[in-house]
């Protein structure tokens, strides 16, 4: 818990001012719960997604208008329960305690009630006006689980609207009620759970301990419970707060019961198991469900790797076969074309000029924004296997081999989006708990062969390698894996002594993908990328093409030039030339760059001809070196960009760039004198 | 039968068998995440996966919960208590 100034709410900047004053509601639910999935449905694109401040934590914020009035919600995190276990947590409840949203809507789901409705039992603590949305009717009646909201909302002392989000039903109603909560027409009387009574006793202690000392927003029963249930952050707060003789005896009276928390958490599932034994009707359990079934082969240790292989093959031959004609296709079609026209249109202007823009500008930037069909279809596809719900799966069976780094299988999902780009891939560390395992992922995350690097692979390796170019690349992606577990476990050891978080993760049913939430989810992670192309990389696209122009339009006598040979005798330990040394750092600001800057190196943009040129110029140990080292090379800079975002550290920022530098050279310098030893 | 039916590890229970939790041995950060999934003593729980290594699943309170070994090791479960 933390001063309320310390989380203002920022507008929207998009929200036209009016829409301050607007009335905010937010929503709060479990994982799973179809949260996101209503959140989609009200605001579809007047949505923005940012972090909340100072965090690494999704924020998403929209508004919608409903009979002529507009309305704000904000998205709280998805959280099991509100006690200190993650940042997620400290958000939603900081948010509902100190912004005082009109209404929160807590989502829960009719046929997951036991589970969904503790996150409404914490909520209920909180004295803020709740409604709850009964979603996922649907599965319920599937499961042949009878559940009566209007029994439920007596039971509760809330009003309960039944829905069923993905399919848009019970929408309408949902607002109706929260209209009359907001017009003052609905009288709520929650009655929020007590705790196990052989500890009511020590509660009311505590609570008569802290009364006069709880600061501003926080409700005196809700801080008292919080310190029983061993809170770290309420405890922080209280003890800045309280006369240090009285957080003694605060600390003495929890001191004899530090399992408390255990009958906090009992006293909630009694109070759900009231509301369900007076609202659910549930059937003989004898039929196996869907998820049982397929989880026989999906979560099997050995038929469940073989899936995920499929799969994954599946996913990258689908992304490949469909995203690279396209790409070519606007390469040739849109950015050659374009950088041509912009060369005639600049005919009168001084040359460094028609240089900076056909080159510097569209090549780089329009060479990298190439790629977003690649990304798009790999986003869509990642997108779908999260919404059915088999993420959950790949994570569970990979846990074996994730352990290998002291890692565990939730580690497994953002390396996998690494395939497409390695920055969602850092960003999606954020499934992970526990931080010295997130930041391990951020550090290995990098040697995940993302697309564009696989890009550079297709171009040269079939230069040298001809029919056997598929297997170069594939020996090239084991070898990143391989390079990717035995750093990643070299590192657990030395750097994170061998620390290991807990592996605990529901396995949420399967579903029926929806597919505003697939679009969403790509629009999201495919705007971030472009925004990324708009900045970062046009910056440091300009930047190089400068240092290959400066000082006098030469390219073989430029500052980039000077730099290559002056390094030269490193790229000599992996049988580079100048030439290839600096392609490798021109692809600092995307990975692709190696290649047309090879183009400019080699005068010969034309990228057929470059193919043939290569191959008389280098040898194959040359090549198979410059290929390993690509591979394993500094992560680009949008990722480097991002990682410091992500550890909020620059020393993390450059032990990722050091490490990935030290690997790189290394498995190059030695893949380069194996291959001379084999006499390539 | 197996040797006791009292204080076994949850790691050690069979696929389809029903067990009531009694005791969590590890510490209150990774007790109070299993006890926001439903975990906690005195709560049935049915194996629903367990191939004796590697992370398994069980069934609590209608929720699939992946657990790894070590987590699942360090929840204390007692057999056939009827209660």
């Amino acid at each position: 818990m933390s001063d309320c100034h310390d989380t203002p709410v920022q507008t929207d900047s998009r929200l036209s001012v009016k829409d301050v004053n607007a009335p905010l509601i937010a929503l709060a639910g479990q994982p799973n719960m179809g949260k996101s999935t209503l959140f989609n449905l009200l605001t579809g694109l007047n949505q923005h997604v940012g972090n909340w401040p100072g965090k690494t934590v999704e924020r998403r914020e929209g508004h919608f208008n409903l009979d002529g009035r507009t309305f704000r919600l904000v998205d709280l995190p998805g959280t099991y329960s509100l006690t200190a276990n993650s940042p997620e947590e400290v958000i939603a409840r900081e948010f509902i305690l100190c912004e005082q949203p009109s209404v929160v809507v807590a989502v829960v789901s009719a046929a997951n009630l036991e589970r969904s409705l503790y996150l409404v039992a914490e909520l209920a603590a909180l004295d803020a006006p709740l409604v709850v949305a009964l979603n996922m009717m649907d599965v319920a009646a599937q499961e042949g689980l009878h559940v009566e909201p209007q029994v439920l909302e007596a039971a509760l002392g809330l009003p309960v609207v039944p829905m069923t989000a993905s399919r848009a039903e019970g929408v309408r109603e949902l607002l109706g009620v929260v209209q009359e909560v907001l017009n003052g027409k609905r009288t709520l009387g929650p009655r929020p759970p007590e705790v196990r009574a052989d500890h009511r006793e020590v509660l009311e202690k505590i609570e008569g301990l802290v009364a006069a000392y709880v600061p501003a927003p926080y409700p005196q029963s809700w801080v008292a419970l919080k310190l029983l249930e061993g809170d770290t952050e309420v405890a922080r707060t209280m003890q800045a707060a309280l006369p240090s003789e009285i957080w003694e005896s605060v600390q003495a009276v929890l001191r004899q019961h530090d399992d408390a928390f255990l009958a906090v958490a009992s006293g909630r599932y009694e109070w759900i198991g009231r509301m369900l034994r007076a609202a659910v009707t549930r059937p003989r359990i004898g039929q196996i469900g869907l998820t049982e079934r397929l989880d026989r082969w999906a979560a099997h240790p050995l038929w469940g790797l073989f899936i995920l292989a499929g799969i994954l093959g599946l996913v990258f031959g689908l992304t490949f076969t469909l995203g690279t004609p396209l790409q070519k296709w606007l390469d040739g079609q849109i950015v050659v074309p374009l950088a041509g026209l912009a060369a005639e249109g600049l005919a009168g202007a001084p040359s460094w000029l028609r240089g900076l823009v056909s080159n510097g500008l569209i090549g780089g930037v329009g060479s990298v924004l190439t790629f977003l069909p690649i990304l798009v279809v790999f986003f869509a596809a990642f997108a779908l296997l999260e919404d059915v719900g088999y993420m959950a799966r790949a994570a569970y069976v990979m846990d074996n081999l994730m352990h290998l780094m002291g890692l565990h299988g939730k580690s497994f999902l953002p390396l996998f989006l690494g395939f497409g780009c390695n920055v969602p891939a850092i960003m999606g560390t954020r499934v992970i708990d526990s931080r010295p395992a997130r930041l391990l992922t951020i550090l290995i995350a990098p040697l995940v062969p993302c697309t564009a690097r696989m890009a550079v692979v297709a171009f040269i390796a079939p230069a040298f390698f001809g029919a056997n170019a598929i297997w170069v690349s594939w020996g090239l992606v084991l070898l990143s894996l391989l390079a990717l577990i035995s750093s990643g476990g070299l590192l657990n050891r030395v750097i994170f002594k061998g620390q290991r978080s807990a592996f605990i993760m529901e396995m949420p049913l399967y579903h029926i993908p929806n597919a505003r939430t697939i679009a969403l989810l790509v629009w999201q992670r495919s705007l971030s990328f472009v925004k990324k192309a708009g900045t970062t990389i046009l910056a440091m696209s300009l930047l190089v093409w400068v240092l290959s122009y400066l000082p006098d339009g030469n390219l073989n006598t430029s500052f980039l030039a000077r730099f290559g040979h002056f390094i030269e005798p490193v790229g000599r330990w992996m049988g580079l030339d100048w030439r290839l040394t600096v392609a490798l750092l021109a692809s600092f600001p995307a990975k692709e760059n190696a290649i047309a800057t090879l183009g400019v190196l080699f005068g010969n943009s034309h990228k057929a001809g470059l193919a043939g040129t290569l191959a008389a110029s280098f040898s194959t140990a040359s090549a198979l070196s410059f290929l390993v080292v690509t591979m394993l090379f500094i992560p680009c800079m949008a990722t480097v960009a991002v990682t410091k975002q992500e550890t909020n550290s620059w020393g993390w920022t450059l032990l990722s760039v050091f490490l990935l530098l030290a690997i790189s050279v290394a498995a190059g310098a030695g893949v380069y004198h194996l291959a001379v030893l084999l006499g390539l | 039968m197996p040797k006791s039916n009292h204080a076994i590890p949850l790691a050690e229970i069979h696929p389809g068998e029903e067990v009531v939790v009694r005791e969590f041995r590890a510490g209150r950060a990774v007790g109070s995440r299993l006890a926001s999934l439903g975990l906690t003593p005195g709560v049935r729980v049915n194996m629903t996966q367990n191939y004796g290594r590697g992370p398994l699943i069980v069934t609590v309170r209608g929720t699939r919960v992946a657990l790894g070994r070590g987590e699942a090791a360090k929840i204390i479960v007692e057999r056939g208590a009827d209660e």
